[in-house]
């Protein structure tokens, strides 16, 4: 099926049906059971935030787990489902090098959002009182505070 | 196996053809998505600096946990997860649609074309009641001493910590959570809805054009692979809008 339309492609990709059924069958089911585990994973977490003191670090590392399960998610929708993987390897190179960008970018940002918190909260105590969610040694005293509130909310 | 061996003995550099194996406007559809990959990745990393420097983030459990028609029930991922299956699967058919086209078979790309505009629309119905659900929300708010009923919009977001020791009508009482949470999410999750509502178009006039035999004349279907690959990017981008929104 060479054409005049695009004869600088030097040969085509011809996969027979059975092999492509196969494989695209195979990719929705992968990425189907992948996004029934983020679900889960995402309830979890829910479940664990309800509780009364949750555990910050199995939170984190839930959170890892799904990010680690979306990458795999991408590599596949990326690989078989754009083709990129059926590609010549220069050229999957000038689109895979280009986005390694990504790793600076996102290391550095969240590391400014971070170090911006912790400057905010030691320098400016107005907004650290105004946004860190209630402890509980603090709890008698918002309860104080916001007594007359309820009131005025009732009427 | 045959283009296997081809691949290694050619000369990719010495002209005459193309050194990526890809038709120019193929190649240029991977570029675009490249540039535009970086556009959400930067929007997506802005919303995610903001995040981090922020004492207090919304849960998203608690801010996604509506279902239509199912009233006030507590039913967090519900709706998201409907709508992640609906942009998996309208990007299998789209699959289909491209190698229905591969083999020439106008019927076959019609048939999986229509279903994958039919996803595409079911996807922005879903996100046009979300939204709607989410600006028209009623939250009671503390606000100096009050309590005020707010919905999440731009500027108003009702998901703060909790008030202690308060409730109204039997519910928790929240104070005003971070601003930026509702600019992030209409902003990113827009701009995510406009990809699908163009990839949507684009899949119509693709539809039009099959049908009226275009691409039959032409003697390939190479453009229902572009559109392909658009489509595809639409899918792979909200994997990652579903991730930073409703996941974590």
């Amino acid at each position: 099926m060479q054409h005049p339309a695009f004869e600088e492609v030097t040969y085509h990709h011809h996969a027979d049906d059975a092999t492509f059924k196969k494989k695209v069958r195979k990719t929705t089911i992968l990425l189907s059971v992948i996004t029934i585990i983020e679900l889960a994973i995402g309830l979890m977490i829910y479940n664990i935030h309800k509780g009364e003191s949750p555990n910050e670090l199995l939170i984190l590392m839930f959170k890892g787990m799904v990010c680690i399960l979306t990458l795999a998610k991408a590599y596949y929708i990326v690989s078989i489902f754009m083709h990129l993987g059926d590609e010549i390897r220069n050229m999957i190179m000038t689109i895979v090098v280009p986005l390694l960008l990504f790793i600076w970018f996102i290391a550095a940002f969240i590391w400014d959002g971070n170090s911006y918190k912790n400057l905010r909260n030691k320098y400016d105590p107005y907004f650290k009182e105004r946004t860190m969610p209630a402890k509980h040694n603090k709890a008698d005293d918002k309860t104080h505070e916001v007594k007359p509130a309820e009131k005025n909310g009732k009427e | 196996m045959a283009t296997q061996a081809t691949a290694h003995q050619t000369k990719w550099w010495s002209g005459g053809k193309s050194p990526f194996n890809l038709e120019y406007g193929k190649l240029m559809m991977w570029y675009f998505l490249m540039s535009d990959a970086f556009t959400f990745g930067a929007f997506l990393i802005s919303y995610g600096s903001i995040r981090f420097s922020q004492n207090f983030w919304p849960d998203p459990n608690v801010v996604f946990n509506a279902f239509p028609g199912a009233g006030h029930a507590n039913l967090p991922l519900a709706f998201v997860s409907v709508m992640t299956f609906i942009l998996i699967i309208s990007s299998v058919t789209m699959v289909l649609a491209v190698h229905a086209g591969h083999k020439g078979d106008k019927q076959g790309v019609i048939k999986w074309l229509f279903w994958t505009i039919v996803g595409g629309a079911a996807f922005l119905g879903c996100q046009a009641w979300e939204w709607h659900h989410l600006i028209t929300g009623e939250h009671a708010v503390l606000v100096d001493g009050k309590i005020e009923m707010w919905g999440q919009n731009m500027s108003h977001n009702p998901w703060g910590p909790i008030a202690e020791g308060i409730t109204h009508n039997g519910h928790h009482v929240r104070t005003p959570g971070p601003v930026a949470f509702g600019g992030y999410f209409f902003g990113i999750t827009g701009f995510h809805g406009f990809h699908v509502f163009s990839g949507v178009i684009i899949n119509i006039i693709m539809l039009i054009m099959t049908q009226k035999n275009v691409f039959q004349n032409r003697g390939h279907y190479l453009m229902i692979e572009k559109a392909g690959l658009y489509w595809h990017f639409v899918d792979l981008v909200w994997v990652f809008v579903f991730l930073c929104f409703y996941l974590i």
